[in-house]
């Protein structure tokens, strides 16, 4: 038929029309690129990628395979016949999913002994740590500055009547930060206490939205985006990462942070990297992963991704240093109790906040 | 009909039904019980019943908006046609987030309405109303206005001059004239409405559930690919009975038309009747369509030290984070020539199963009529995860190439192009062909002859549909290989998701590039339309 012709003529003209796209065909039988499979937030500068060609010879490739959920679940579909080779960005709210599953095999990465053993949840080495990030309430300075009211520090303080109709969160069925909010208050009050404490919550005017990018840029009136669609809350489920972040996409940079962080709200999220089942280029992977670790990627991360490197030895940026805080007692939760509890906690939250 | 056949069976059937049969079938076992037990969920019942009345609403009240519209676009002359004309086109190929926000802005809190009257309508249903509006009036602008303005007006005069009244001549000529178009727009916008996600998420918050979101929230949140594959089964049966329905209204009323070039049948809008109805249709767009558009338009301004220009000047520093963002530039390149490709599938594929059901009865065709119109009706998370578990396969290895994206968008530009199509190709008078055939002419000179130079003003704008919707595709986008490549939707969304005064302004000029980027291609190839058509007839 001749309309077969036109289509394949199509596929190659419009092939070569792409230009710049310089993509091979299927690779030798020594693969040279291997490839990262990630969510969507995944980012990491050219030069520290060039490094890792210069120090191995392999180039990386990265896919990015939506939310962190969807990313997750992809390589579940696919296990055996994986897109790439390594996977980043299962943490510890998923974790036990990807493992149950086994789309990871077993790798110990070289220079594990600088990763503090609290974040090395899986003895038998199927993912590795590579970052830790913190879900905290962020706070508008500037209102609690007008209001002399002083900014709520706790989980309990969330729930005082001075702070009543002030807070936005996200579903935590949607969103991983309202999921991180929800843990922390589960890990706070117990499997059972936790519920009275959204009771209160919700008595006090708590609002709901389906994602951060809502409850950050429409309802938090302490970012930019929220003060352009003039949001009256001046509490948000954010990161703690996120006043540094304000202050780096302003312009000029201010000396000091618009927003704040509730210290005593925060639950700790572990971000951690595996070799794949069925990977095409094992050799790689297994060299990718001991470079997501080693100081040259570690040092990048905190201002591409907004998140804390796990090696000891890791410095961070000043911008962290001056505008983040740490966290001292975060709240967590193993990655098998959040497994186990994970859907039917969810479940009782909808019942109990949305309905 | 072979090609698009193929092309249907490899690029949506077979995805769809692997992922299917991967939730429902468990360790080998059917799971069939689980149909009565998930659509006997109270909860799961409310879903289906929501996703169905607020489609319905939604697709009424579009039509009742954009019929005018469709009217004065066809009928009318007046100078800056073609530039509204792109214009009510762009909303089409705007991100929904960015939507969300623009319509957050006006009925949310401290919007227009709030600040005028006290109004608020976040979280009601109005907003996704509304919004829905907003999207789909192109749809039926541009179908039923595409065929309006080649209708002969001498044949509604004629009637008239016969003693009918005005109302009589337009129900008894030229309705049943439109009908098949109307018929195809109000389907395209219940399908895309019924299957709206971000509209429903945004604007309706947590409270608010369609089938759409569900299987998104049991797929991508839950992994309950079992319930996901049953709600998919339910998405597929109300597709087909809808799709069942329209084509059963469409046969009976189409009939061959007597088309004209659209320069001969608009003139100047002429008495108080008239006016009124013009001044009515640019008060409703302006309302409802550029306004939205203008708030993001006016945020890309507003900077900290008041308007200016810094936003669109940051866009082309090089983010302090290195790799994020590639030069502006860039996205809107690979924005277009994605959009090239789907476009150039779309119409290929689109363009000869018109051609080969025009020229084909029988039920087999009509079933495969009602097949092609499936992917706007069946959920994209579905079809994306059907691709990663059938397309793993060299040479069939797609998950990482770039081709997956536009094979994707002309997953939904096709319909479009067959649904414009269809119509005039059907209206064309076999009589026509057949002379042609009489005296000589072989089929492909006949269709060159008859059918292309009828058929051209109905492919362009189905080129328009097509491009459109792929440029502002963002689903399937995500999804691909090269982080480095990103489209515009995909970097509006990226910047969005980081917090900061200037990725927030950067989002909003960028939105406001990609509108016009997407009002300049169509206004290109509405120059196209106009240059070719001219002496033709």
């Amino acid at each position: 038929m001749g309309a077969a012709a036109i289509v394949a003529a199509l596929g190659v003209t419009t092939l070569a029309a792409c230009g710049g796209s310089g993509e091979k065909a299927a690779d030798g039988p020594a693969p040279k690129t291997v490839t990262l499979v990630s969510h969507d937030s995944f980012a990491a500068s050219k030069e520290v990628l060039a490094e890792f060609t210069r120090q191995t010879g392999f180039t990386v490739k990265v896919l990015k395979s939506g939310d962190a959920g969807e990313a997750v679940n992809k390589e579940i579909l696919t296990k055996g016949s994986p897109q790439g080779d390594v996977f980043f960005g299962v943490d510890n709210t998923l974790l036990s999913r990807a493992l149950d599953n086994g789309i990871f095999v077993p790798y110990e990465a070289k220079g594990t002994d600088r990763i503090p053993a609290a974040v090395q949840s899986d003895q038998e080495h199927r993912v590795t740590p590579i970052d830790t990030g913190d879900i905290c309430v962020n706070y508008d300075k500037k209102y609690f500055a007008d209001k002399k009211l002083s900014p709520p520090q706790t989980f309990d303080d969330l729930a005082k009547p001075e702070y009543k109709n002030l807070l936005v969160v996200e579903n935590p069925e949607r969103s991983s930060p309202g999921l991180g909010f929800l843990l922390g208050t589960a890990a706070q009050y117990g499997d059972e206490g936790w519920q009275d404490y959204w009771k209160k919550l919700k008595a006090n005017g708590v609002k709901t939205v389906d994602s951060w990018e809502l409850a950050y840029n429409q309802e938090f009136s302490g970012s930019a985006g929220g003060k352009k669609a003039k949001g009256d809350r001046p509490l948000v489920v954010s990161y703690a990462s996120s006043p540094p972040v304000e202050v780096l996409y302003s312009e000029p940079q201010p000396t000091v942070a618009p927003t704040g962080v509730s210290t005593g709200t925060c639950f700790r999220q572990t971000e951690y990297a595996g070799l794949l089942n069925g990977a095409k280029n094992p050799e790689g992977g297994k060299k990718l992963i001991d470079f997501l670790i080693s100081k040259k990627f570690q040092d990048d991360m905190p201002l591409q991704m907004f998140v804390n490197p796990v090696a000891t030895d890791a410095t961070l940026p000043e911008l962290f240093t001056k505008h983040g805080v740490v966290i001292d007692k975060p709240r967590t939760m193993a990655p098998e109790k959040i497994a186990e509890k994970r859907d039917q906690w969810i479940q009782q939250w909808s019942s109990l906040v949305l309905k | 009909m072979v090609v698009p056949v193929a092309f249907f069976a490899l690029f949506f059937a077979w995805p769809v039904a692997s992922i299917v049969e991967r939730g429902l079938r468990v360790d080998g076992a059917w799971q069939f019980g689980r149909f009565g037990e998930t659509l006997s969920r109270p909860e799961i019942l409310d879903v289906l019943w929501f996703t169905l009345w607020q489609a319905l609403a939604s697709t009424a009240l579009t039509l009742v908006i954009a019929l005018p519209g469709a009217y004065v676009f066809a009928r009318f002359d007046f100078p800056g046609k073609g530039l509204l004309r792109a214009v009510v086109t762009v909303p089409f190929v705007m991100p929904t987030v960015m939507v969300g926000t623009a319509f957050l802005a006006l009925v949310g809190r401290g919007g227009l309405l709030d600040e005028l009257w006290g109004v608020r309508l976040d979280t009601t249903v109005w907003a996704i109303l509304l919004a829905h509006v907003f999207f789909n009036y192109a749809v039926v602008v541009r179908t039923v206005g595409g065929l309006w303005a080649q209708l002969d007006p001498r044949q509604e005069e004629a009637a008239r001059v016969l003693g009918a009244s005005r109302w009589t001549a337009w129900r008894t000529v030229t309705l049943p004239a439109l009908g098949p178009s109307v018929a195809a727009a109000a389907l395209m916008v219940f399908l895309f409405t019924a299957g709206s996600f971000a509209v429903v998420q945004i604007l309706g918050g947590p409270a608010y559930s369609t089938l759409e979101t569900e299987i998104y929230r049991q797929t991508v949140d839950r992994f309950d690919l079992t319930t996901a594959a049953v709600l998919t089964m339910v998405q597929f049966v109300a597709v087909g009975a809808v799709l069942a329905v329209h084509a059963r209204t469409v046969r009976r009323r189409e009939t061959a038309l007597k088309l004209v070039a659209p320069e001969q049948t608009s003139r100047r809008p002429r008495g108080a009747g008239q006016w009124v109805l013009f001044g009515g249709v640019l008060v409703s767009i302006v309302l409802l369509l550029v306004l939205p558009l203008g708030v993001l338009v006016e945020r890309s301004f507003d900077t900290p030290e008041g308007y200016g220009l810094d936003y669109y000047r940051a866009l082309q520093s090089v983010d302090p984070s290195g790799t994020f963002l590639v030069p502006m530039a860039d996205t809107i390149r690979n924005s277009l020539q994605y959009a090239l490709v789907a476009t150039a599938i779309a119409l290929v594929i689109g363009g000869l199963a018109a051609a080969a059901l025009t020229r084909r009865a029988g039920r087999l065709v009509r079933g495969f009529d009602a097949l092609l119109m499936l992917p706007l009706g069946v959920s994209a998370v579905t079809v994306g995860f059907g691709f990663l578990i059938t397309l793993d396969e060299p040479p069939l290895d797609l998950r990482a190439s770039w081709i997956l994206v536009p094979l994707a968008q002309a997953l939904v530009g096709v319909p479009f192009v067959v649904r414009t199509m269809l119509p005039v190709l059907r209206a064309v008078d076999e009589r026509l062909r057949e002379a042609a055939a009489v005296l000589g002419a072989s089929p492909l000179r006949a269709w060159r002859e008859v059918d292309l130079p009828l058929v051209r003003r109905a492919l362009l704008i189905a080129a328009g549909f097509a491009f459109a919707v792929s440029l502002g595709e963002f689903g399937a986008t995500v999804f691909i290989a090269r982080p480095d490549h990103p489209t515009l939707p995909v970097a509006v969304a990226r910047l969005l998701g980081r917090p900061g005064e200037l990725n927030y302004g950067q989002a909003m000029a960028l939105s406001t590039i990609l509108m016009v980027v997407c009002a300049v291609a169509l206004l290109l190839l509405e120059r196209l339309r106009t240059d070719r058509t001219s002496g033709e007839f």
